[in-house]
């Protein structure tokens, strides 16, 4: 994944006027402050209340309602394994206790060193070749344990 | 070289679909590419989508005089031996399926919808053209906007993202609301699990949702038109821009659509990971920038929608079916299907399936044929015990119920639902009362908060749930406040996340009781 940069006020403030004259636009901004900076910075809300005339308890709200908004900085790699039906009807729950294990993290959670975050989703629109798992952006299908050892070999 | 020595350049095809991508389809292109160049063979490779037979991706296609030859599924290991057999003069191979077309998953269904995916280039204009596209534009760019309003209900076109709402009814609301802009909002956040026809759609032919959202702009009088596609599906969202980048291109979005007075503008915009977002009042919420919480109906969105103004919010199924509906003509589109359910619906087979993939049939057919002549039983090879219909919020049904056609009423007398058109499937080795208690589970983490039988009656059932499990507690009673739970869930809540919750959890309690009464001794056992 590529590499954030630390918190920059008018960086942020930059990404709050590239969507000047649009509407609602509070997600999108948060999504492009969360590529920037791995994580939506504390220090964000009040800029975001000011900048978009809301309180910072609606900015609040808004950030912890969204599963895909975070608040602490993610992993390098982020490794989401689905947990929906289909997936669990070709044994994502068995994948689910093997990943935990493979990189010494459990659901949620965020190996010591930084490397990565292993995160339950529900659907990832594969289906028909589950169990799915999705590394940063990269989607894997019909992810059995050995296939599972072999993408989580690629973790740096 | 001059041209009479060049020797033919010949087409493959390998898809850009996600779920050919998750079987390395990146790696078997590049593969291609590198053994063609070794062998100086001209090869020319197109990305096309996927046409849906997902267990055979990645299938790579050869385009032969006789038609496109199958190959599937191929790995990057495949690819040499691919070509020393002849692959590209289509002959034979032991990953070698024969013409596409003619394969029988493909050559007995009804595709209308899907009817270009997996056959164009997804991000050709030309190649969406050559192959019908843009043709219901066209047409209704010559009609009025109570004929077009009057071609979508003769159609009998129904919301295809579950509820089934006649769709020229919600268009004539909106076209007969008086306001000084309106909004076209497709629901793309296709969150239920077992379902990826939106997707499918999005990254096979996008161009027709653009079509669509056109024809329904038009109809209604709205300029501006934006498509939520959830997050998980970055794929999705990136041909989508591309596509819309493309359709500003060559004029048909934008001022002055193909030459006419009519303006559309159209954005993708991404949701955040909340499966509730796939309510419409709460998808509103969120393209206003705001907490996906529910809204009270009414007002209805048709006419209080977007930012308070008269809305479109339609599936993405919805409005790629209209185009279809236009070119032919609403009594071609009324032809297919049984009943009130009229047309096709592309169906999807997830889970524990063979021949998982995308059936576009028209309503009516079975359970029992789409699970077995298409799907072929389940992967595992053991007996198929359960089926989810229609998402989360669906009901389980067993085989004793697979004779039941797909069909709104056909399914709402089972107490159960068509959905969005997603099977999953489980063989013998599912325990009930687990996707009970995950039905629950599920809720309690996507419901929205706003109202309390979801969001606190979501968590009593896991905890009830976990009592059954354990076996601690006597089962007849517990399941006795289980139903009352469910009840007040059902009748207690705004919108279908705690109201249809009940329907998977009594569905396996009615179809499947012998999971819910545990022997106490079964818990040393686990």
């Amino acid at each position: 994944m590529a590499a954030h940069t630390p918190w920059q006020r008018n960086r942020a403030l930059a990404i709050v006027e590239s969507y000047r004259g649009q509407r609602g636009t509070l997600l999108p901004i948060l999504h492009d402050l969360q590529h920037e900076f791995g994580f939506i910075n504390d220090e964000a809300v009040p800029v975001l209340a000011q900048a978009l005339n809301l309180s910072r308890a609606e900015v609040h709200g808004v950030i912890s309602f969204y599963h895909d908004f975070k608040r602490q900085p993610q992993g390098r790699t982020v490794v989401k394994l689905c947990r929906a039906e289909a997936c669990q009807s070709v044994g994502a729950n068995r994948l689910v206790a093997h990943a935990e294990r493979r990189l010494g993290v459990t659901m949620g959670g965020t190996s010591a060193d930084g490397s990565v975050t292993l995160e339950g989703v529900f659907c990832l629109g594969n289906c028909a070749l589950g169990p799915a798992v999705m590394v940063d952006d990269q989607l894997h299908g019909r992810v059995d344990t050995v296939r599972f050892d072999s993408i989580a070999g690629d973790i740096r | 070289m001059t041209e009479a020595m060049t020797a033919e350049q010949i087409t493959l095809y390998v898809p850009r679909d996600a779920a050919a991508l998750s079987m390395g389809a990146d790696k078997v292109a590049a593969m291609l590419r590198i053994e063609a160049d070794r062998r100086g063979v001209d090869v020319r490779i197109v990305r096309n989508g996927s046409h849906g037979m997902l267990w055979l991706e990645p299938l790579v296609e050869v385009a032969t005089p006789l038609g496109r030859m199958a190959y599937g599924p191929v790995t990057p290991d495949d690819v040499a031996g691919l070509f020393d057999a002849g692959f590209l003069e289509g002959m034979a191979h032991p990953l070698c399926h024969g013409l596409t077309l003619e394969i029988p998953y493909l050559k007995n269904q009804e595709r209308l919808t899907f009817a270009r995916c997996g056959i164009v280039d997804p991000v050709s204009v030309e190649d969406y053209r050559n192959h019908g596209g843009f043709a219901g534009l066209e047409r209704a760019l010559t009609m009025t906007s109570a004929e077009i309003i009057a071609e979508v209900t003769e159609s009998g076109l129904r919301g295809r993202g579950g509820a089934g709402f006649p769709t020229g009814i919600k268009w004539k609301t909106v076209g007969d609301a008086v306001a000084d802009e309106k909004f076209i909002c497709c629901n793309a956040d296709e969150g239920d699990s077992g379902t990826f026809a939106d997707r499918m759609i999005m990254e096979g032919d996008p161009f027709i949702l653009v079509e669509g959202m056109t024809i329904a702009a038009i109809a209604v009088g709205a300029k501006q038109g934006y498509i939520y596609i959830r997050s998980e599906y970055p794929h999705a969202v990136a041909t989508m821009r591309e596509a819309i980048r493309l359709a500003y291109q060559q004029k048909w979005l934008g001022h002055g659509i193909h030459g006419s007075t009519h303006s559309f503008d159209l954005e993708v915009r991404v949701g955040a990971g909340a499966y509730i977002c796939g309510e419409e009042t709460s998808m509103l919420e969120s393209l206003e920038g705001k907490r996906g919480t529910v809204r009270a109906k009414p007002p209805l969105p048709a006419l209080e929608g977007l930012f308070g103004k008269p809305t479109v919010v339609n599936n993405v199924l919805s409005l790629t079916s209209v185009p279809v509906i236009l070119a032919r003509g609403a009594k071609y589109y009324k032809d297919f299907g049984v009943g009130r359910s009229r047309g096709t619906q592309p169906f999807q087979l997830g889970g524990n399936i063979r021949h998982g993939g995308i059936v576009e049939k028209a309503f009516g057919i079975t359970l029992h044929e789409l699970l077995y002549n298409f799907g072929g039983g389940s992967a595992s090879g053991r007996p198929i015990r359960a089926v989810q219909v229609g998402g989360p919020l669906g009901a389980y049904l067993p085989p004793e119920h697979f004779d039941t056609p797909k069909d709104y009423e056909a399914f709402a007398a089972r107490e159960a639902m068509v959905g969005h058109g997603g099977i999953v499937v489980f063989d013998d080795t599912v325990d009930m009362a687990h996707q009970a208690r995950f039905a629950m589970e599920f809720c309690a983490a996507e419901s929205c908060g706003k109202c309390t039988p979801c969001r606190i009656g979501a968590v009593r059932g896991v905890e009830i749930m976990d009592r059954i499990l354990a076996g601690t507690a006597p089962a007849d009673k517990q399941l006795t406040l289980l139903e009352d739970l469910c009840e007040v869930m059902a009748d207690g809540s705004l919108c279908a996340m705690g109201g249809l919750t009940p329907m998977p959890v009594r569905s396996a309690i009615k179809h499947f009781p012998e999971d819910f009464h545990r022997p106490a001794a079964a818990i040393a056992a686990e």
